[in-house]
């Protein structure tokens, strides 16, 4: 070729520093920054402009990293999160982000607070609007973007260093990998220090490295010549394949070393969460069941890996028929997935109480429908990455997971090593929600690394990530609830079908969840809720932040508005007449006996409802085309595993240098629990927070804290760490003889135990300790207390439950079909709030999720596999959302707390749908509410405009 | 070994194409690379798969003619290189108001500082926002190859979803738009499921000039992302041409104006939609230039 041919090197100012780097010309800048340059604070989240992660400043204006090549970068100067501390602004950006707990699971923020920069430069007066503008090219997935808009719009405040970061140093060991120990500096707020933590707004521990870019993901570290791993994915829904000459496959390809296929699965090539479940194999045997599905891995290096063309590798597929959603699947001739279940149902769950057949014939109002949702994906903006390796006779894997234990367990059973011969270090966690609890990449890698005794790392594609992982489940609910003459509800029934894929991952949990929550949080004397996990060819359907529980209460919320409008109530009033409390019995026949806030939550809303019916009707009676809705709606969520132990075990020591370590297993995924978890623990403990140093999630350092789900980590783990630094108090009281009121402080290695009238220093580097240094230390483990279900679903299936109302003014456009939401108001009663910003955080970002689901998210595999196609709420997607917290204290819980996470999305998309309803008076029962959707029901109606 | 070439002129850009695409020993098919804006996810979408993609670029981005808006006697040139933050900076008149709307909705900052208006058009999506703007402003494709130049209207440009009329051998090197009367005023309006980020589900650029007597001098309106190629309503704007400006037109808006285009159902919208959306956001879009116009404050 002629001329002007690219040298290979680019010489270019990254933060400040004139760098030449030998990269090939098409690379991405992300992969130059990372991998060339060791900058891994710029986030790839999708390598297609989508997603906004790794936002950088090039020449001061905003770009992509992952669009730009090497090449265009000659002479230009980059900034990334690396540098940002050297704009005057930057530091007051991250200090302003941590104030107002902006970052979550933090993956999103380097390119929020690149963004951020930009814009604060260009302006300097910012509103609303702009900040929107400027940071409209990134996708959060955790925040609901609120807090993020508050910290940009109050960065001019954190200037001085004072007025954000100040108080002491809290030591954080989290772990950068099997390196060893990392130590960062964190700080906290000022309130912390006060008398109690518990209550207050403390700032992230954890929250300092996801604002500089040196927080480790799945993806920034490897160890130094690991090989790279892709798996071979089926590309149809279903087939069966034959693979051919791998050998000499592998001698034609230099820089690819290794195939691994189902053959070399030393141990059982099967997992699943639970031990009669376990269907899913690493590498497909003989037929693939759904799109994505691995049938090998190849292992080289990346340059032989970047370079692999499929068509090279020898497999001949056959397209097989495959059976797609829940209709096709209950086909009596349907094709059986499995073989072990030849009508494609997984499981059934089932809850029966009282007698509906004659509730149903003596009831005054009734209402009945079906309703159907679907494929919804869990879009973390971190796909999984992560590596692993042989240590001797065992395996490390550091990854992205939720559940660091039961991916030990899986990992060891396809090794066929014993649970204790597998170390799982938990990378940070780039957002979960439910999708990070079964293991994806964990046993390949392990395979790998176990067999060819080099480390390997993977790092999923966006598409692979989309493909190949858990969805949330499609469901076909049909429902009826009748009431009395006054609108006491007297009965309910379902029957919901929910389409689990093609393995069984979360259904049976689903299955089971469903069923016990599924007349919604009223007290109902007759009810008949079935639920099916039905086997299919499409993507694997779990665990996602309420499991089936937000599909549910989009019928049963659907139907109580009818049902209150039939008997002339209000709908916050109908539910306030049935909302459970103290003493009410559940479905499953379980008697509440405390902690049931929800009646406070609809009286603590009735102004904000009253206020937002007012609006509605005098903005009505001027606009035909714009029709505003106020809509509610309410949930309850059982805090924990449904009728099943779910233990956790947590441990505190103090050592001979005066260090208070905090042994915590619970995976902070962005939700916070490692700050709550040591919130409670320096209360029970009577030390401050910034005493603590946490020695994170690793399964050989801590004990299992059983996984980040089912909204389980405050009041499960938060129990077992408050009982952790119970037993720590007690042991330093019984060594001191002082009173249970006594006051301690630790001042280097002196422990001052102050009593009421005489008080003595223990000095802990002369007391005796064990060879880890311990002088005292504290175990505390926490259960919550659950009774099995019987044949008809009755018993204890929960310790406790979180409530929660939401009410949302929206408008519809009645010509285009189109909602605006207007703002949110949504009340929670969390037991507890240990950390009030913590817990705004989950409601907005609980409800931008909820918002997805009702209006925007659809996944169709091989349509929607990319977030391009598959959208997620973006910046202004998400209204003003108004918090009341109540606190109804659980007694079980520690300091009277339940959990949040997952009830804040649940109530949000029924809420939107009954808006829409009194909006148009058309109910939206094909979720989600797309606007073809909503203008075909308002065209089927009569009531759509066309101007 | 990958082949990246990023010439400094034009000249070298077109020689070095000519080379790649004829027959002799140094052909070799290179991908003209500008903001990258749909070359990367393309290529994402192809890695997600370990399929193959094209790895050979001639990089266009620092040819300095290709970027920038200039006049060309009453024509305005833009270079197919310039930027849409270029064009939303630009000086332009009114008439081209619609297509700084577009550029403002092309995903967010980080595109519009990097997409350009060519790589808009030879890209060819039936969503390509740039496109609709463009049409109404009746635009032309300036093409040059070591063959020559030729100009080609846009509407006979795009061929297709994702096909245009460009050879090998041939670049686009800038977007001619005719002379357009300052009083030509103009709008876009774009339908999507979310407020940022998003493809348009249909999206609609109206150019209308209005006589010292209020009746309408010229009208032109594009629908983008309910056909194949973002698509001019004829039958509409002869039917409005000459008429006065007043709500009585809204209803003149009939279906049956409609039915040259022929959108697609997928996942963003049934056809049946798109067709009821594009005629309300034409609508929508006549009401809006009823509005009393607000005197623009001089700076
Ligand atoms: C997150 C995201 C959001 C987006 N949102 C929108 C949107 O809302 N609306 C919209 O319309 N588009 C959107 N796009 C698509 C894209 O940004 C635009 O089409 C952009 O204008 C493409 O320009 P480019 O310079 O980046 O093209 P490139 O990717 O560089 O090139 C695109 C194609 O054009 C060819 N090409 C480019 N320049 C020339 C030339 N001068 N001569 C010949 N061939 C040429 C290339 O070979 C390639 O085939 C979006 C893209 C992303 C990643
Ligand atoms: S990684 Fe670049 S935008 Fe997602
Ligand atoms: S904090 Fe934004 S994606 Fe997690």
């Amino acid at each position: 070729m002629i001329t002007e041919e690219f040298t290979g090197a680019v010489a270019l100012t990254v933060n400040g520093r004139k760098v030449e780097v030998g990269a090939r010309p098409d690379m991405r800048l992300s992969r130059l920054l990372r991998e060339e340059l060791g900058l891994t604070g710029t986030k790839v989240g999708c390598d297609a402009g989508d997603c906004g992660a790794c936002t950088v400043l090039i020449d001061e204006e905003q770009a992509c990293a992952c669009l730009v090549s090497a090449a265009q970068l000659e002479g230009r100067r980059v900034q990334t999160i690396e540098g940002l501390a050297e704009d005057p602004i930057g530091p007051a950006l991250q200090r302003s982000f941590h104030h107002h707990g902006a970052a979550q699971c933090g993956i999103c923020t380097p390119g929020m607070l690149m963004a951020s920069l930009e814009l604060l430069r260009r302006v300097e007066k910012v509103d609303r609007p702009m900040v929107e503008t400027a940071l409209g090219g990134v996708l959060c997935r955790c925040t609901g973007y609120l807090k993020i808009c508050d910290a940009v719009l109050d960065a001019q405040n954190f200037l001085e260093p004072d007025d954000g970061l100040a108080g002491e140093d809290v030591s954080h060991i989290g772990d950068g990998g099997p390196s060893g120990f990392k130590s960062t500096a964190l700080s906290q707020d000022l309130a912390a220090e006060m008398a109690s933590a518990v209550g207050a707004r403390v700032a992230r521990l954890d929250g300092l490295s996801k604002l500089d870019g040196s927080e480790i993901y799945g993806a920034d570290q490897a160890p130094e010549g690991a090989l790279w791993l892709r798996a071979i994915r089926s590309p149809h829904w279903r087939a069966g394949f034959v693979i051919g000459d791998l050998g000499a496959f592998v001698s034609n390809e230099p820089g690819i070393f290794r195939v691994l296929t189902a053959v070399d699965v030393p141990g059982e090539n099967s997992f699943g969460i639970f031990p009669d479940t376990k269907d899913q194999p690493v590498f497909a045997e003989g037929e693939t069941r759904y799109r994505g599905e691995a049938v090998a891995a190849i292992i080289g290096e990346r340059a032989a890996i970047d370079a692999f063309d499929v068509r090279r590798f020898p497999i001949r597929w056959e397209p097989l028929e495959p059976v797609l959603g829940i209709e096709a699947a209950l086909s009596p001739n349907a094709h059986k997935v499995h073989v072990s279940r030849p009508d494609n149902v997984l499981v059934r769950g089932w809850v029966e109480k009282g007698d509906i057949d004659t509730a149903f014939r003596d009831c005054a109002h009734m209402a009945e429908g079906v309703f159907s949702t679907r494929f919804v994906e869990h879009a973390y903006i971190e796909p999984e990455a992560g590596f692993a390796r042989r240590v001797g006779d065992r395996v490390e894997v550091f990854a992205s997971t939720q559940a660091p234990y039961m991916s030990r367990d899986e990992v060891a059973r396809v090794l066929g090593l014993e649970p204790g011969d597998v170390r799982i270090i938990p990378s940070a966690c780039g957002g979960g929600f439910g999708g990070k609890l079964d293991v994806s990449l964990q046993p390949m890698l392990a395979i790998a690394a176990w067999q060819m005794g080099v480390p390997v790392r993977s790092v999923y594609t966006r598409p692979e990530s989309m493909a190949s992982t858990t969805k949330r489940h499609p469901s076909a609910i049909s429902a009826s609830a009748a009431c009395d003459a006054q609108g006491r509800i007297t009965a309910y029934a379902m029957e919901g079908d929910f389409d689990t894929g093609a393995y069984a991952s979360w259904g049976p949990t689903v299955a089971g969840r469903v069923p016990v929550h599924g007349a919604g949080p009223y007290r109902v004397p007759n009810v008949l809720n079935r639920a099916r996990a039905i086997y299919s060819n499409g993507p694997i359907a779990g665990a996602f932040r309420g499991f089936g529980v937000p599909q549910a209460a989009i019928a049963h919320e659907a139907l109580y508005d009818e049902l209150a409008e039939k008997c002339g109530l209000d709908r916050l009033e109908f539910r306030l007449l049935n909302a459970l409390r103290i003493a009410d019995e559940t479905a499953t026949g379980q008697v509440l006996q405390a902690s049931a806030g929800l009646d406070r939550c609809l009286e603590a809303l009735r102004p904000h409802w009253k206020r937002m019916l007012d609006e509605a009707r005098t903005l009505n009676e001027k606009s035909a085309v714009t029709r505003r809705g106020a809509g509610i709606a309410c949930m309850w969520y059982g805090i924990g595993n449904t009728a099943l132990s779910n233990p956790s075990r947590m441990r505190i020591a103090l050592t001979r240098e005066g260090k208070l370590l905090f042994f915590n297993g619970a995976v902070d995924i962005g939700q916070g629990s490692t700050t709550v978890l040591t919130q409670i623990a320096a209360d029970a403990l009577g030390l401050p927070v910034s005493a603590f140093t946490i020695v994170a999630g690793d399964t050989d350092k801590t004990a299992d804290a059983g996984k980040s789900s089912a909204s389980r980590q405050t009041f499960v783990s938060g129990k077992a760490a408050e009982n952790a630094a119970l037993a720590l108090r007690a042991e330093i009281l019984r060594h001191t003889n002082a009173g249970p009121g006594a006051r301690f402080s630790l001042q280097g290695s002196a422990l001052t135990v102050e009593g009421k009238s005489e008080s003595s220093v223990i000095d802990l580097s002369s007391s005796p300790s064990g060879a880890d240094g311990i002088v005292f230390e504290g175990v505390g483990d926490f259960d919550p207390p659950t009774e099995p279900l019987d044949v008809k679903g009755q018993g204890v299936p929960y310790a406790t439950y979180g409530f929660a109302a939401q009410i949302v003014a929206l408008d519809v456009d009645m010509s285009l079909g189109t909602v605006r939401l207007e703002r949110f108001v949504a009340a929670h009663d969390v037991g507890r709030a240990i950390n009030p910003t913590l817990v705004e955080g989950q409601i907005h970002g609980g409800i931008a999720q909820g918002i997805g689901l009702a209006l925007m998210e659809e996944y169709v595999p091989g349509r929607t596999e990319n977030l391009h196609d598959y959208l997620i709420p973006s910046f202004g997607d998400v209204p003003a959302i108004e918090i009341i917290l109540i606190e109804a204290p659980e007694p079980l819980g520690p300091f009277g707390a339940k959990g949040v996470g997952e009830p804040a999305l649940v109530p949000a998309a029924p809420a939107i749908l009954s808006g829409i309803r009194h909006a148009t008076g058309v109910s939206i029962r094909d979720i989600p509410a797309l606007p073809h959707r909503v203008r075909a029901a308002l065209e089927a109606a009569g009531v759509a405009t066309e101007i | 070994m990958a082949i990246y070439l990023r010439p400094a002129s034009l000249k070298a850009a077109l020689s070095t194409l000519a080379q790649a695409s004829g027959k002799g020993r140094s052909a070799h098919p290179l991908t003209v690379l500008a903001g990258g804006t749909d070359i990367y996810p393309t290529r994402a979408g192809k890695q997600a798969w370990l399929e193959s993609f094209p790895r050979d670029f001639l990089d266009i981005t620092q040819i300095p003619q290709l970027r920038g808006i200039r006049r060309d006697g009453r024509a305005i040139l833009i270079g197919a290189a310039t930027t849409w933050t270029d064009i939303v900076a630009a000086r332009l008149p009114p008439a081209f108001d619609a297509l700084k709307q577009a550029a403002l909705q092309i995903g967010g900052l980080q595109i519009q500082n990097r997409g350009t208006l060519g790589g808009n058009i030879v890209n060819a999506s039936p969503a390509a926002d740039g496109v609709p703007p463009l049409l109404a402003l009746d635009a032309e494709v300036d093409i040059a190859s070591v063959r020559g130049e030729r100009s080609v209207p846009l509407a006979s440009f795009i061929r297709g979803n994702r096909q245009t009329g460009l050879a090998r051998d041939e670049l686009v090197v800038a977007i001619r738009l005719p002379g357009h009367r300052a009083s030509s005023r103009s709008l876009f309006l774009k339908l999507g499921a979310r407020s940022h980020l998003v493809i348009s589900i249909v999206s609609v650029a109206m150019l209308l000039d209005q006589g010292a007597d209020g009746t309408i001098a010229d009208i032109r309106i594009t629908v983008g992302a309910a056909s194949a190629v973002p698509t001019r309503l004829a039958a509409l704007e002869a039917e409005l041409r000459g008429e006065r400006l007043d709500a009585s037109l809204i209803e003149r808006v009939t279906p049956g104006l409609f039915s040259v285009l022929t959108p697609l159902d997928d996942v963003r919208a049934s056809s049946h939609y798109r067709r009821a959306a594009a005629r309300i956001l034409v609508r929508r879009a006549l009401a809006n230039f009823m509005e009393p116009q607000v005197e623009e404050v001089a700076a």
